[in-house]
């Protein structure tokens, strides 16, 4: 732990415990007796992968733990002040939430109440906690807006959720959480639902605000490379345990927990492009890897590759009612063009509401295109009749990005992979349709046992090696990776990336790999393009574009990343 | 966050069967439900074996007196109704058959012309043209009343016509049950497969059937019944099972779009598109396993709906004929004995409807909490 005078400590945590009853029978312990200190005026970030017990921290904390299934040990003790907060009354509890200890959630969106106004919301907590009237309230509340950066205020402040960005959503959020004063803020992946730039914009307005206000923020996140810009200390954990703790420029420059190193080492990064990224594996072997041995990939185009797809001033328009008659349209995709080279990736890099997606589901004809063609093998997919689509349909493929959503919950995993067989009536029975089965299992890395199981019973990196495994079983010549690895860990989208190369290596498949996360595009592409607002804003090979970035919207973009600490130390 | 962490480790235990086997689990963990879903098995038991005939298939048989009471108050006493008495001739339009007593309905004409003749006439001028049918008749009944006594009291007392009120409420069960479940197997099939054309396909397929839900549904609900009744015009357990189906599907018809509006936009549903599974494959193989807990659920909760408006239908007479028992029916019949106090014939219907409607309702709920543990 990190030494500390006491009156340095705002909120010390010791040997906090934390089980929740599955059923009878079985305990599962998500925080298994952790201790650290959160200073007075500093943040700490909290990193952590899924299930590494992080959230049921802060919620342990707040005292939101939900009663009939949780269960923290007595031993454990929460210090804030003179109190423990585990054994605080309920409304002494209530009291101290909101005002001397807040926090703001991941989904903006779902955390506001839409039915009421911003201002309304606000001003509940400002009247509830601080005992303001309702003018004063109002007048505290345009504060409060403009201090978080939202623009026009005085017109905002009546404003709907909806009626705002996600980003200003989010601004919202912070404004509730900072009105009372908190002496402790508690921000769970504040950003993970955000853009990049957006991500950038607020990660700065909370290092302001915690400066300006002198509070303490806890920083929940599973992504290393955000903590660096903002945070004092780290607290790396890991399956309910504390693995590392210690002052950002030590966790960063000497890792001393061979986890933390792999968490730093597994996410793709702008300056290097090993040939496997490592996994979380490679480090907590007795003979931990050192990142130079691995040999680097040279990617990009020579321009004599065979072309196997092209799309040619391809348009998507979505069409909403105005009115009794009228008709608004909202141009998704604005005459996008592009060719696509066999045994090559093509990065497809831009912001929610891009249309990066759009051009993907319509190039699969899952959208109605409005205009343009596909042209694959000298055809246009988009103009064949159904009957002739479905013989090249098997050959254009798409992994989504949600493992969870994306394979029908009431079928066998077996069933998943037989099925685009059946349809496509490969293989000659249903034995040989099993067998091929079993051997795509063992290429994704699936167990045999697998077969058997529904996909509920696999965690989100195994779920999207299914994904993966049905996509392969038409031996498609394109595969679309739609923000395939997004919802992944760190250490588990470095699995799935590194099969997805080694298939493309085997298999030479063509990929159009879409996603927001630039350096993820980096590590897979040989050529990027960018997309903003419907169009294409650069297409160039992917060290040229990361080094040269010829658009302002492209520069924008690659100056958010979040550079983790070592770029952060050269900027200052 | 919490259901991730939950997840996570319901995923990492080892063995961890299908979703309906896990649905199952939790069914068992609710004891009401367990309960009522046990007295649901009863009754489906009392169903079949009575539709076979193993129990109550002669609930037909006269076999108490009439308005025999129930074995637990004891035969009726007062009045003492001696068994050939002549002044039961008055009572016989209400016993009918059931008198064992055999009147000579000429005796009074003949005795007339007896006396108008004089005493002294020949015996043969005036025969008796019934003397020996009556005879016959006197000696079969006579046989008949010596071999089956009727019995004073019946284990849940009988009828009017001295049938055992405890065969009738089973037969009643078995009639009553599978109108109910008969009914909702067909509103929901009707339901599901609108539902799914409609929130599956969208647009004019989509505007067609609500136009159609809606006109249906701005009948008022017992007026379209009894119109449907009055066009079909044939009583019978068929005719109230097509009653109760051709109007009871709009409220499964709703939810079962709802369902498919909100499935059809699912990645999973994408990648079967994207696959190559045609429209009917995604509609009926992939999409209705998702939402056959809605459907089931609603199913359920029909049967209940349905077995108390073929009570409603019965009680009404628009029901089953007279030829079957149903608990409508009895309740019908109850109505004139309770009256002169005969409660029991209505107890029975009461009680067998209420445990059963109870029963199957604490049962829906369960099955809802089971399949679709999000609600709780």
């Amino acid at each position: 732990m990190i030494a500390l005078a006491s009156d340095e400590v705002l909120v010390g945590i010791r040997n906090l415990r934390v089980d929740f009853r599955i059923d009878k029978t079985e305990i599962f312990e998500a925080v298994k007796g952790i201790s650290f200190d959160i200073p007075v005026n500093s943040t700490v970030a909290l990193v952590g992968e899924s299930g590494s017990g992080k959230s049921v921290t802060a919620l342990a904390i707040l005292g939101l733990l939900p009663k009939e299934n949780s269960r923290v040990h007595p031993d454990g003790r929460v210090l804030y002040r003179e109190h423990n907060l585990l054994e605080l009354a309920p409304g002494a509890m209530q009291k101290l939430r909101g005002r001397d200890i807040s926090m703001i959630f991941q989904e903006p969106m779902s955390s506001l109440n839409p039915v009421f106004t911003v201002g309304f919301q606000l001003g509940e907590v400002l009247t509830r906690h601080l005992a303001l009237t309702g003018s004063q309230a109002r007048a505290r509340a345009i504060e409060l807006l403009r201090e978080v950066g939202i623009p026009e205020p005085e017109q905002k402040i009546d404003a709907y959720p909806f009626q705002l960005s996600g980003g200003q959503q989010q601004r919202v959020m912070i404004a509730m959480a900072i009105a009372c004063e908190p002496k402790l803020l508690i921000a769970d992946e504040p950003t993970t639902a955000l853009d990049v730039t957006i991500q950038k914009q607020i990660l700065d307005l909370l290092a302001d605000l915690q400066q300006r206000h002198r509070m303490s923020v806890l920083f929940i996140t599973h992504d290393l490379a955000v903590v660096g810009d903002i945070a004092d200390y780290v607290i790396v954990m890991r399956e309910g345990e504390i693995r590392e703790q210690g002052g950002v420029q030590q966790i960063f420059e000497a890792p001393r927990d061979a986890y933390t190193k792999a968490l730093l080492l597994c996410r793709p990064q702008l300056a290097r492009r090993p040939r496997r990224l490592p996994v979380i594996d490679d480090f907590l072997k007795p003979t931990p890897l050192e990142l130079q041995d691995i040999p680097e990939r040279s990617r990009g185009l020579s321009g004599d590759e065979p072309i196997v797809l092209e799309v040619r001033h391809l348009s998507k328009s979505f069409y909403s009612r105005v009115g009794l008659f009228g008709k608004r349209e909202f141009k998704a995709v604005k005459d996008v063009s592009f060719k696509l080279a066999k045994g090559k990736t093509l990065g497809l890099v831009g912001e929610s509401g891009s249309g990066k997606t759009t051009v993907g589901l319509t190039m699969m004809r899952l959208h109605h295109e409005s205009s343009g063609e596909v042209l694959f093998e000298g055809k246009d997919l988009l103009a064949m009749p159904p009957q002739e689509v479905m013989r090249y349909k098997r050959r254009i493929q798409i992994i989504f990005q949600n493992p969870y959503s994306s394979l029908n919950p009431r079928f066998t995993v077996g069933q998943i992979l037989m099925e685009p067989m059946q349809i496509h009536r490969i293989g000659t029975s249903e034995q040989q349709r099993r067998d091929m089965t079993y051997e795509l299992f063992e290429k994704v890395g699936l167990p045999d046992a697998s077969f058997f199981k529904y996909p509920h019973e696999f965690s989100g990196g195994q779920r999207q090696r299914i994904a993966i495994a049905r996509c392969l079983t038409m031996k498609p010549d394109v595969l679309i990776c739609d923000e395939s690895v997004s919802a992944l860990d760190v250490s588990v989208q470095a699995q799935v990336l590194n099969l997805l190369q080694d298939l493309q290596d085997e298999y030479h498949m063509s990929y159009i790999f879409i996603s927001h996360d630039l350096a993820v595009v980096k590590y897979m592409a040989d050529q990027v393009m960018v997309m903003n607002e419907g169009e294409i804003v650069e297409i160039a090979d992917s060290d040229e574009i990361y080094l040269n970035p010829r658009h302002p919207y492209t520069k924008k973009l690659l100056s958010s990343i979040p550079q983790g600490w070592h770029s952060a130390k050269a900027t200052t | 966050m919490m259901e991730a962490v939950l997840g996570s480790t319901a995923i990492a235990r080892a063995e961890s069967p299908g979703l309906w086997v896990l649905a199952w689990r939790r069914f068992c963990r609710d004891r009401l439900g367990l309960v009522a879903f046990v007295v649901v098995v009863f009754f489906f038991g009392l169903m079949v074996a009575s539709g076979l005939g193993l129990i109550a298939a002669d609930w037909s048989k006269e076999v108490g007196v009439s308005d025999a009471p129930p074995a637990f108050i004891g035969p009726q006493t007062p009045p003492a109704r001696p068994a050939a008495a002549p002044a039961a001739a008055a009572d016989s339009s209400r016993e009918g058959k059931s008198e064992p007593a055999v009147i000579d309905p000429l005796a009074n004409e003949l005795s007339d012309i007896r006396h108008q003749k004089g005493a002294g006439a020949t015996d043969t001028a005036i025969v008796d043209p019934l003397a020996d049918v009556l005879a016959e008749i006197r000696r079969e009944s006579g046989a008949a009343s010596a071999a089956e006594t009727r019995a004073p009291t019946l284990v849940f007392g009988g009828d009017k016509w001295g049938r055992d009120v405890l065969k009738k409420a089973i037969k009643g069960t078995e009639t009553s049950m599978f109108v109910g479940l008969a009914a909702a197997t067909l509103a929901a099939f009707i339901g599901t497969v609108f539902g799914a054309l409609a929130g599956y396909y969208g647009r004019w397929i989509d505007d067609f059937f609500n136009w159609f839900y809606s006109i249906f549904t701005s009948i008022p609900y017992l007026l379209l019944i009894l119109a449907i009744a009055g066009v079909l015009n044939q009583k019978g357990t068929t005719t109230v099972i097509l009653i109760l189906g051709l109007t009871g599907w709009t409220g499964i018809f709703r939810l079962v779009r709802a369902e498919y509006l909100k499935h059809k936009v699912r990645e999973y549903i994408q990648a079967a598109d994207a696959i190559g599974a045609s429209h009917m494959r995604r509609m009926f193989v992939h999409i209705l396993p998702n939402v056959s807990h809605v459907v089931l659920v609603q199913l359920s909760l029909h049967v209940v709906l349905f077995i108390k408006s073929e009570v409603v239908l019965s009680f009404l007479g628009f029901g089953v004929g007279v030829d079957t028992v149903s608990w409508g029916s009895m309740l019908n019949e109850a109505q004139n004995e309770l009256i002169l106090g005969k409660w029991w014939q209505l107890a029975a219907a009461t009680i067998a409807m209420a445990t059963l409607v109870t029963a199957f309702s604490l049962f829906t709920d369960a099955l809802r909490d089971a399949l679709d543990p999000r609600l709780k």
